[in-house]
């Protein structure tokens, strides 16, 4: 497609940029093959918002944002950024960033090159490719960098060299495959922060994919919970993680995961945050269990204890997530039973199939 | 009682564990390489740089030593000196067009069809075929009476019968003529050498460049090649190399014609040397190859250390 066209696209998506939703899709269906990676994935991402994709390895999360920067293409669905389906797009006239988990520099460039690449494909001028790179470098602190080599970089400035490219032509949406998989533990937390604050400052619509729940919980500002190349449940950190669509969703985030013990037919679920020994509920409704403890791990910030409880199967394992402070030894003395409690405010229920029966 | 690791009750001999040892082990399996390398490479060498500065001839063997005289004598000759030039143009041009050739069936390859692991297995043989075999087979195709080429080119009409080239014949077309089988036989090398580049490229690296909206040439000549440089360039000086020495396609094809104008140094210092039996000026020849192929290797290794990445 002669560059003319390309933007034209452009001029259309900025035109509309705040009107419509940056990243739309309708009833996304991807196959390899035989085998389905995405099952009719309908999703609104409107124009700044922090998007979350989770889910376990090969749930379909990375196919699918392949699919949105149009590096694979959808077995059919319809696919709107910027307003304009892109459906027979090629990914360079998207106007989308993408920024992979190894970072994909390109290493026989100096960082200068590489956040100038992007720039230098849609042949904008010179002197504006500078200004943008010196922008951009300024944005996230890497102007020292600008003359090495990708290989002569740490873990965390290589993230940074990426987010640059990723930013330098302002695109509708930054898309995140797992980008903080490759930097150790400690850089990890201050990364999360950084990218989160980032995002807020600049305001770009994002897509950030990942399978750990920290990163979900702590920066999106929805999430998108998906398994099987299906979307389970969309909501705000709080909505995912107090009312649970399904089973599955309840069991994924949160750890140690949702309790989910049989009763009539469906399931009952609590967070074993909820399950306490019954002296420390003091007000309102609440049920009660007898609960056989089995063992206890004690982590510092908090006490893990497994068991069992009376008039369920003896072998679904329950846990009990307490403040260690607050607990007297002998309430959970292991081989015994004690009495716990569940506010019923924070009973869920789930019917046979695993779907969320009712509230409350 | 028996016990199963009894230890050794016997004072062992100092020897007895030799082979234990791994730097005697070491030079016991790399000896027969070293000694292979100093009597069939070196001696004859050293040989040759004798003959090539003594008047050592197959009527006069003598050893008498004349200096740098037979160096002087060909750098004279521009016979020698169009056959230097020769081997430049034979050695570049196979090379360049072996790349080309390389450079898309690595990318043809890359890509699944149908059939791909046959076509893969097939385009070896070029490189598998015993050269001899091969040089024939093509030199029926550039025959001046039975060329297929000129064949099926009068049969669709492109040329009349008249003026059908005369391959072997025109001094031109014969360079053409070799440097394409050398080309011929040097791509499924090319092949191996960029398929093992490309596939060593990161995927992330292609894909990151796709989102940043470069199309196929720009993905192709300003990531992929800059990345697979070195190794390329690895496969390049084993081409030159193998190319500036040969004299198999030249002498199998042409024998150095039409008036020389496919003479090559290796040719050259074969027909000198040992069919003319100047075996002074023959070593002389074939020893002009080994400077300029020094310079040739020194300064693409120093290419790729700068382009280290």
């Amino acid at each position: 497609m002669p560059p003319r066209e390309i933007r034209a696209e452009r001029v259309c998506v900025e035109f509309r940029g705040d009107l419509m939703a940056s990243v739309l899709t309708r009833d996304i269906i991807k196959n390899f093959g035989e085998v389905p990676a995405v099952n009719g994935i309908s999703l609104t991402v409107p124009d700044g918002e922090f998007m979350v994709l989770l889910g376990p390895s090969g749930c379909g999360k990375t196919t699918f944002l392949r699919i949105i920067c149009g590096l694979e293409k959808q077995t059919s669905g319809d696919l709107l950024i910027g307003g304009d389906v892109v459906n027979d797009i090629p990914p360079r006239a998207r106007g989308v960033a993408m920024m992979f988990q190894s970072y994909g520099l390109y290493p026989h460039y100096t960082v200068r090159k590489n956040i100038a690449f992007p720039l230098r494909t849609q042949r904008v001028p010179n002197g504006e490719v500078e200004k943008k790179v010196e922008w951009a470098s300024q944005l996230l602190g890497i102007g020292h960098l600008l003359d090495r080599r990708p290989r002569q970089l740490s873990g965390g400035e290589r993230q940074r060299v990426a987010l640059a490219r990723a930013l330098v032509r302002e695109p509708t949406a930054l898309l995140l495959d797992e980008p903080l998989s490759n930097l150790d533990a400690k850089l990890r937390a201050s990364a999360r922060l950084e990218i989160k604050q980032f995002q807020q400052r600049v305001g770009v619509t994002t897509i950030y994919v990942t399978h750990d729940q920290v990163e979900a919980m702590g920066m999106g500002d929805r999430i998108a919970v998906i398994d099987h190349g299906r979307v389970c449940q969309v909501g705000t950190p709080t909505e995912i993680y107090d009312d649970p669509a399904d089973r599955f969703v309840a069991t994924f985030v949160g750890t140690p995961p949702m309790n989910l013990v049989a009763l009539n037919g469906g399931f009952l679920g609590f967070r074993p945050e909820n399950f306490l020994p019954k002296d420390m509920i003091d007000d309102g409704a609440f049920t009660e269990f007898s609960f056989r403890v089995d063992r206890s791990e004690y982590l510092g910030s908090e006490r893990i204890v497994y068991g069992a409880i009376e008039g369920f199967d003896p072998n679904q394992v329950v846990t009990a997530k307490l403040p260690p402070a607050h607990v007297a030894e002998e309430s959970i003395r292991p081989g015994e039973w004690h009495p716990f409690a569940v506010r019923n405010s924070a009973l869920r229920h789930f019917d046979k199939d695993g779907k969320r029966a009712s509230r409350h | 009682m028996a016990s199963i690791a009894e230890p050794i009750a016997k004072p062992a001999s100092r020897f007895r564990f030799i082979l234990d040892r791994r730097d005697v082990l070491g030079a016991v399996f790399v000896a027969p390489a070293i000694l292979y390398v100093l009597l069939l490479v070196g001696v004859p060498l050293l040989l040759s740089i004798y003959y090539s500065v003594s008047a050592y001839t197959i009527y006069n063997p003598s050893w008498h030593f004349v200096g740098l005289a037979n160096f002087a004598q060909i750098v004279e000759n521009p016979d020698f000196l169009r056959t230097l030039s020769n081997t430049f143009i034979f050695t570049f041009g196979s090379q360049f067009l072996g790349l080309v050739l390389g450079k898309f069936g690595a990318l043809l390859l890359l890509r699944p069809f149908p059939g791909r692991k046959i076509v893969r297995a097939l385009i070896i043989l070029p490189w598998a075929v015993p050269i001899a075999l091969a040089t024939v087979a093509w030199q029926w195709m550039f025959d001046s009476l039975y060329s297929v080429i000129n064949w099926s080119m009068i049969a669709l009409g492109v040329i009349d019968r008249s003026d059908a080239p005369n391959w072997l014949g025109n001094p031109h077309l014969a360079m053409l003529c070799v440097i394409v089988v050398n080309a011929w036989r040097f791509f499924p090398f090319a092949i191996v050498i960029f398929l093992a580049g490309i596939t060593a490229v990161p995927q992330d690296v292609i894909d990151a460049a796709t989102v940043d909206g470069a199309g196929f040439w720009r993905r192709n000549y300003q990531i992929i090649v800059p990345m697979i440089l070195p190794i390329v360039t690895i496969g390049l000086i084993f081409g030159i190399v193998f190319t500036f020495t040969d004299l198999s396609i030249v002498f199998l094809m042409t024998m150095g014609g039409p008036v020389g104008a496919t003479s090559v140094l290796g040719f050259e210092g074969f027909q000198v040397g040992i069919l003319s039996g100047d075996v002074s000026h023959g070593a002389a020849i074939s020893l002009f190859m080994l400077p300029v192929l020094f310079v040739v290797v020194i300064f693409m290794l120093r290419f790729i250390k700068r382009r280290e990445i």
